[in-house]
């Protein structure tokens, strides 16, 4: 925290709560999220989250790793990550931003511990690389650190540029909200993602009908086709609202939703040019920092109206 | 047929339900579906499944053994757990699909260039070499999956998205000369080596 002139209470420093990072493959330098990482720098900072990189992680195997990887290869590799957070960050709670990463975390986490045998045989596995899980980490999203942790009231505490005026579509999508979800939430109609983008001082749109729609995950490689008019469900929707740009917490929701509008207008003539951005950088302009700390030059359709509340 | 299917039908005989509940992810939990649909009319590709969850958690039991592992019904899932979050009964139906899928392609019964089974196959084996998934290298592997002049076609039907991506800087043609890994991929390999021996032993795939 920064002292305020006249002050004395920036000479209290507060404690930086501390957490085990998985950023996830999609979070590394020049890979698809990329902008992702960079959003989370500023609203960290600023809400005083300390992430702590788990040194060596690797891929949780994502939503499709089931297919060649089968269940105990799947959960050993995502055990592997709960003990290196387990042995190099004791005591702290595991945080991804990936659902993805999180959902698989999780549910290695809770199946290793609600059954003996499997964590047995994970663990004869996790032999091989010189690691032993005893099960103490619990996997969090970092939407659970900023609503449980920090709170809504926290989080608009530190807004210094409300997003006044801004029109913005909440899409939670699937795997944020399902099958965890988040605590004392539905999962038909989640509200906090709301809730979060009316915190920042702009104005969500509650009638969004899509909200937690399927954009098709991994399969909008696999079947466009199918995943596309998940797609062009999602984005016109949004406009049918009067939506200036969507919002979403996950990093496959995100690129699917963005990226394909311009071979969606290709194929069926529509015109989209809806704006895709992480809550993450919504908060990171709303708490001060520039276009370039908010990870807003990392997108395909660029946020506009969200890059001038930036540059003001 | 090969010879793990083989063993398998000749150590079930008639009973598929029996097979499933040893073998497949959660298949212990077949037996509790009720039959009420909802799982069928939360899925997002509904339409594309040819067998509904549904309709293969009734065919497990009436041993249509052949007609649910050679369907391509479970590769049309996109992971978005409607099915689990709904079901009235709280059958993890999302992990039944992925098991079924597993044990439909372990058994190679699974239908040939099925799309999502080859992208499936060509992501896990990306992760499993360093670790981490190369994005650049699992994207050209898909495009050129089916031979290299489809795969030119591919990549230039993309190229516009591709360089749009190189240039938000969510993409790294670099990341061909090698890129994000593991440190010791070697142990790594042999970690899910050995997971796979494991399950291999459990689900009777030895020898």
């Amino acid at each position: 925290m920064q002292s305020q002139p006249g002050s004395f209470h920036g000479e209290i420093q507060m404690a930086k709560k501390q957490y085990a990072f998985y950023p996830g493959c999609s979070s590394q330098k020049g890979a698809s999220a990329s902008n992702f990482v960079t959003s989370i720098g500023v609203m960290c900072d600023k809400l005083d989250i300390q992430l702590n990189e788990i040194p060596d992680w690797n891929c949780c195997g994502a939503s499709i790793g089931y297919a060649e990887g089968g269940e105990l290869p799947r959960l050993a590799i995502s055990a592997r990550n709960l003990a290196l957070a387990e042995q190099h960050l004791p005591g702290q709670d595991m945080v991804s931003g990936c659902p993805a990463c999180w959902l698989a975390s999780r549910e290695t986490a809770d199946r290793l511990n609600a059954h003996g045998n499997l964590m047995a045989e994970t663990n004869e596995a996790l032999k091989e690389v010189g690691l032993n899980l005893k099960g103490s980490v619990k996997p969090r999203h970092i939407v659970e650190v900023l609503i449980e942790d920090v709170g809504f009231a926290g989080m608009k505490e530190a807004v210094v540029k409300p997003l006044q005026g801004l029109k913005i579509a909440g899409y939670v999508g699937c795997q944020t909200n399902r099958p965890f979800g988040i605590a004392g939430e539905s999962f038909e109609n989640p509200q906090y993602l709301d809730r979060m983008v009316e915190a920042m001082g702009a104005e969500a749109i509650t009638a969004y009908d899509q909200k937690v729609a399927c954009c098709g995950g991994a399969l909008a490689f696999s079947e466009p086709d199918k995943a596309q008019k998940q797609i062009r469900d999602i984005v016109e929707s949004a406009y049918d609202h009067g939506a200036e740009m969507i919002v979403t917490p996950c990093q496959l929701c995100q690129a699917n939703v963005e990226i394909y509008q311009s071979e969606i207008n290709k194929k069926q003539g529509t015109k989209f040019a809806m704006p895709v951005v992480y809550y993450s950088e919504l908060m990171s302009v709303a708490y001060g920092g520039s276009a370039k700390e908010a990870g807003l030059g990392g997108h395909v359709i660029q946020p506009k109206k969200l890059q001038d509340i930036a540059g003001k | 047929m090969n010879d793990h299917n083989q063993q398998a039908v000749a150590h079930y005989r008639n009973n598929f339900l029996r097979e499933v509940e040893e073998r497949v992810e959660d298949g212990e939990w077949v037996k509790m579906c009720m039959q009420c649909g909802v799982c069928a009319g939360s899925c997002p590709l509904g339409n594309a499944w040819q067998h509904t969850p549904q309709k293969l958690f009734m065919m497990i039991r009436a041993g249509k053994r052949e007609e649910v592992l050679t369907t391509d019904s479970m590769w049309m899932c996109t992971s978005c757990y409607n099915c689990i979050v709904r079901c009235p009964r709280k059958l993890p139906i999302t992990h039944i699909m992925h098991g079924l899928a597993n044990y439909a392609h372990r058994l190679n019964l699974a239908p040939k260039n099925q799309p999502t089974r080859e992208v499936a196959r060509l992501f896990w084996n990306n992760l499993a070499k360093t670790g981490r998934v190369n994005e650049l290298k699992f994207s050209l592997a898909m495009y050129f999956k089916d031979g290299v002049v489809q795969g030119i076609k591919n990549a230039l039907a993309m190229q516009s998205v591709g360089l749009g991506l190189v240039k938000a800087g969510r993409l790294n043609p670099m990341e061909l000369l090698g890129g994000h890994k593991c440190k010791d991929s070697g142990s790594l390999h042999k970690m899910i080596a050995k997971a796979r021996e494991i399950e291999d032993r459990k689900k009777g795939f030895t020898q």
